[in-house]
């Protein structure tokens, strides 16, 4: 058959997609290099490619910003040939997709035999996507992505970034301890080899660590395991992209032709069907519904089924076929919940002191309306201090990234996050506007991301009687915005000890919380940083003037 | 037990029966072998590998030299050469462990590391002489990936024929450092095995110790909790110089971090000297720099004078054998 050959390039296509996600998601850990480099240090490969061409992606932050930002142009060459071919994208690109397909294809008890082929007809559920989408693509409009939280792309690299992989890296780690462990020579260094061969692409230079991480990689592991009982369930019932794409093909010319004459109604054609989309005789195909994987025209043993250009019109249904009330229904949802959302005092009003945003992030609303919660900021941290956030954001903002200075600091002269940011939720800056030195742009002054407090109950110098100063050494501006005054501290013995007692100057300080990282006091820092004083905010202020310090 | 159990079933009995009790026998001997196993889990019980570096003392020429120059790299040869040359503290085959400042986020003109071309130029040395391996490292205090980039180190260590090692999270040991204060620490292994170590620190203002120089240096070794270290400086960075006795030790003041030291980040903070102070005795080196820095006395420096008391250097600059050599000489 002629085009039998369309699924074996189909399956290329996926498995080279699929090798380049997960390249590009193992490139996107900060690695560094011998290479001196005096400004900024970047990643040496395109690592947002693929959420850069996620279409849901431009679309949903185009209508919440009403801008494509920098590499979102990419999304167009996916979705112009969608509207030629159909959903090509979810059968030979999308990394979920192939996932999907790949533990679809495994044998499983609920899918053998009858069961199988109607597990694989179309269903009227499957519409459910499209009113996820409508809901999703309002919030959008009205400010809010919360498209994120379900965009194929993004929850992926968020998976597989922020829960599996360091699951991998941690358990890669304890069979190399384990190994080491023996004393056995050749075992050992059979542990050498390994981690010789895995030390720079496969295991991560430090342990990451994550919150909500096992939380994340349960989700993802339940979209996996429903294909065990439908295949690819995620993509036929939930998938927002997969709607925006079945969607964008309403015109498409590509479609398949069912000859009843050569047709022996055998069935084979839905045996493997990927979309549920009634590639059977009897029933109409439903065009928005199939993936283009090319299984069906690959099983016939008829030539009772093949695809072409411009298909007679009486067996496909062209369009989703949505039920207005239902679709009214997903866009009042996605309408109503912003302002639902947005009305709760952690928006706005009584916001989570400890909500530090990365350097470089726009104002709260714009970040809302920006992130789309893919993670990659965080997987690119060096000091792995971005994590994901609970509520800390509120509801709304579950999942974008927040400074956790106790895991880790904000280096000043670092600007990774914002180069790999997708949408521009962490718009992209230089290393000179983030230290805000204006001869390279900037204001003349540098992004804060907060302000430093002291626990002075907590702080040895304050109440212990003792010397320390470690936040002061470690305090990256010049001149330092902590800095220390000679007092005389008695200890229990009653006797006078003299002790240098570190105060911040709010003037200074940036919030980079490399002395909350710092501090000694291991459990709960001497001293911490809050969000008061970011650049970002107009609001979220308290001194009154904050001018650039004398040099 | 009922009437018709045939000969067949009562040897499957017994059989069972046995198979049984040996399950049970073993299971309780596994018990008792895992309770006599119990122990309360203790920290590793660390070695001491106490070496010290040194080469033997040689009254005929000077323990600290100082000198000036428009290269750093040349700056290097200026100060070896008086002090007998690089042959006499390295000799062929040996592993040596060069270890600069290495330990923020700066560029070199902004004085927070260890200058890259002084410690290339050390590489070289070392390489010259016959060295097998050139070890060069630093346990960093901001993240080591950027730090090593960013310095210049890695690429000019690297290119001169040193290998860099980068420390991750493997290659700590637990060790008795045998200090007063410092006991027991995990110290990064490349600098417990070598058979020389050359400290290149570079000279930079500190609020706690007023200056720091190369006992301070020697933080740089040690993993875990260091910070903890701050509330007793001097009695730690004494413990440190007792535990690491190195070959030679090279002051970079090439240029000096004036003020907002250790971190810096303005190029105003930094003052050009040009200068390299390097020697045999770690004490008088840093009393020698803080003098000439800060005009810090080393009554000012306690940790010098612990030093000094432990007889690991001399604090008197006036008899410490110096030689100075002024900008064109040599």
């Amino acid at each position: 058959m002629s085009q039998q050959i369309l699924r074996k390039l189909r399956l290329t296509s996926q498995i080279l997609f699929f090798a380049l996600f997960i390249f590009l998601l193992l490139k996107s850990e900060f690695r560094g290099s011998f290479k001196a480099v005096q400004g900024d240090i970047r990643l040496p490969y395109p690592v947002s490619i693929f959420l850069e061409a996620d279409p849901l992606a431009a679309v949903a932050s185009a209508l919440s910003s009403h801008a494509l930002y920098r590499g979102l142009l990419w999304s167009l060459v996916i979705l112009i040939p969608t509207f030629f071919l159909g959903r090509f994208f979810c059968g030979w690109v999308c990394p979920l997709g192939s996932l999907n397909h790949f533990f679809g294809s495994l044998k499983s008890e609920k899918k053998r035999g009858r069961q199988r082929l109607d597990s694989n007809r179309y269903r009227p559920w499957q519409k459910l996507k499209y009113y996820i989408l409508a809901a999703l693509l309002a919030s959008a409009l009205f400010g809010s992505l919360l498209v994120g939280l379900m965009d194929p792309i993004a929850l992926t690299v968020r998976s597989l970034a922020l829960g599996v992989l360091p699951g991998l890296n941690y358990a890669f780690n304890s069979v190399l301890d384990a190994l080491y462990g023996t004393q056995v020579a050749p075992l050992r260094f059979a542990a050498d080899a390994a981690h010789f061969l895995s030390k720079d692409i496969l295991l991560s230079f430090k342990q990451p660590y994550f919150r909500q991480g096992v939380l994340l990689a349960l989700v993802f592991a339940a979209i996996l395991i429903l294909n065990l009982r439908i295949t690819r369930f995620w993509c036929r019932a939930l998938c927002p992209l997969g709607a925006l794409l079945g969607a964008a093909s309403r015109w498409s010319i590509l479609g398949l032709e069912k000859r009843r004459e050569s047709c022996t109604d055998c069935n084979r054609c839905e045996l493997d069907c990927q979309g549920g989309d009634d590639p059977v005789p009897g029933p109409p195909w439903r065009k928005a519904e199939c993936h283009l994987c090319f299984n069906c025209v690959g099983e016939c043993p008829e030539a009772g089924i093949r695809f072409r250009l411009f298909p007679p019109r009486s067996e496909t249904v062209e369009r989703p076929e949505l039920q207005r009330r239902r679709l009214v229904a997903g866009i009042a949802t996605g309408t109503a919940l912003l302002p639902i959302l947005r009305s709760t005092p952690g928006f706005a009003a009584a916001r989570d002191p400890r909500l530090i945003r990365p350097p470089g992030a726009l104002d709260e609303g714009s970040f809302l309306a920006r992130c789309i919660r893919c993670g990659q900021c965080m997987r690119v941290c060096p000091n792995n201090a971005l994590q994901p956030t609970w509520l800390e954001a509120g509801l709304e903002g579950m999942w974008s990234p927040v400074l956790v200075p106790r895991i880790g600091y904000c280096e000043p002269t670092c600007v990774l996050c914002s180069q790999v940011c997708p949408t521009g939720a962490i718009w992209e800056i230089t290393q000179s506007e983030k230290l805000g030195q204006s001869k390279d742009g900037g204001d003349g002054n540098p992004i804060r991301i907060g302000t430093a407090f002291y626990d002075r109950g907590r702080c040895l110098p304050w109440a212990m009687a003792r010397e320390c100063i470690v936040c002061e050494e470690w305090c990256p501006t010049s001149p330092k915005a902590i800095y220390l005054l000679p007092a005389e501290a008695v200890d229990s013995s009653g006797q006078t000890r003299p002790v240098r007692q570190p105060y911040v100057d709010p003037e200074k300080c940036i919030g980079c919380g490399a002395c909350e990282y710092a501090c000694p006091v291991q459990d709960q820092p001497a001293i911490y940083v809050t969000s008061i004083g970011e650049t970002r905010s107009k609001v979220n202020q308290f001194v009154l003037s904050r001018e650039r310090p004398e040099r | 037990m009922t009437k018709d159990v045939n000969l067949q079933n009562r040897r499957e009995v017994v059989s069972r029966l046995l198979g049984l009790g040996a399950l049970g026998a073993a299971t309780a001997g596994l018990g008792i072998w895992l309770r006599e196993r119990s122990r309360k889990p203790e920290r590793v019980a660390a070695g001491s590998p106490h070496k010290s570096f040194t080469v033997p003392p040689d009254p005929s020429l000077p323990e600290v030299v100082v000198a000036r120059a428009e290269d750093p790299g040349a700056l290097v040869r200026k100060v070896i050469d008086p002090l007998g040359g690089i042959r006499r503290f390295i000799s062929p085959g040996e592993t040596v462990v060069v270890k600069p400042n290495i330990a923020w986020d700066r560029t070199p003109e902004q004085a927070a590391n260890t200058n890259p071309q002084i410690v290339a130029e050390v590489v070289r040395l070392c390489r010259e002489a016959g060295a097998a391996k050139v070890i060069v490292t630093d346990v960093s205090t901001n993240e080591a990936r950027r730090v090593y980039q960013r310095s210049g180190i890695a690429e000019a260590a690297r290119s001169a024929g040193a290998e860099v090692i980068l420390p991750g999270e493997r290659g700590f040991r637990e060790v008795n450092l045998g200090g007063d204060i410092l006991t027991t620490w995990p110290v990064f292994e490349p600098f417990l095995t070598p058979d020389r170590v050359i400290n290149i620190p570079i000279a930079k203002h500190h609020s706690l110790t007023g200056a720091t120089l190369g006992m301070k240096n020697w933080y740089g070794i040690l993993g875990g909790q260091r910070h903890r270290l701050h509330q007793r400086i001097h009695e730690t960075l004494a413990d440190l110089a007792q535990f690491m006795r190195p070959t030679l030790t090279i002051i970079d003041a090439y240029r000096v971090l004036i003020r907002n030291g250790p971190v810096g980040g303005s190029l105003g903070d930094v003052e050009l000297h040009k200068t390299i102070i390097a020697g045999t005795d770690p004490v008088a080196l840093d009393a020698y720099a803080a003098k000439a820095f800060w005009d810090l006395d080393s009554d000012r420096l306690r940790y010098l004078r612990i030093a000094e008391q432990r007889h690991l250097g001399s604090t008197d600059l006036q008899k410490v054998r110096t030689k100075v050599i002024e900008d064109g000489q040599g």
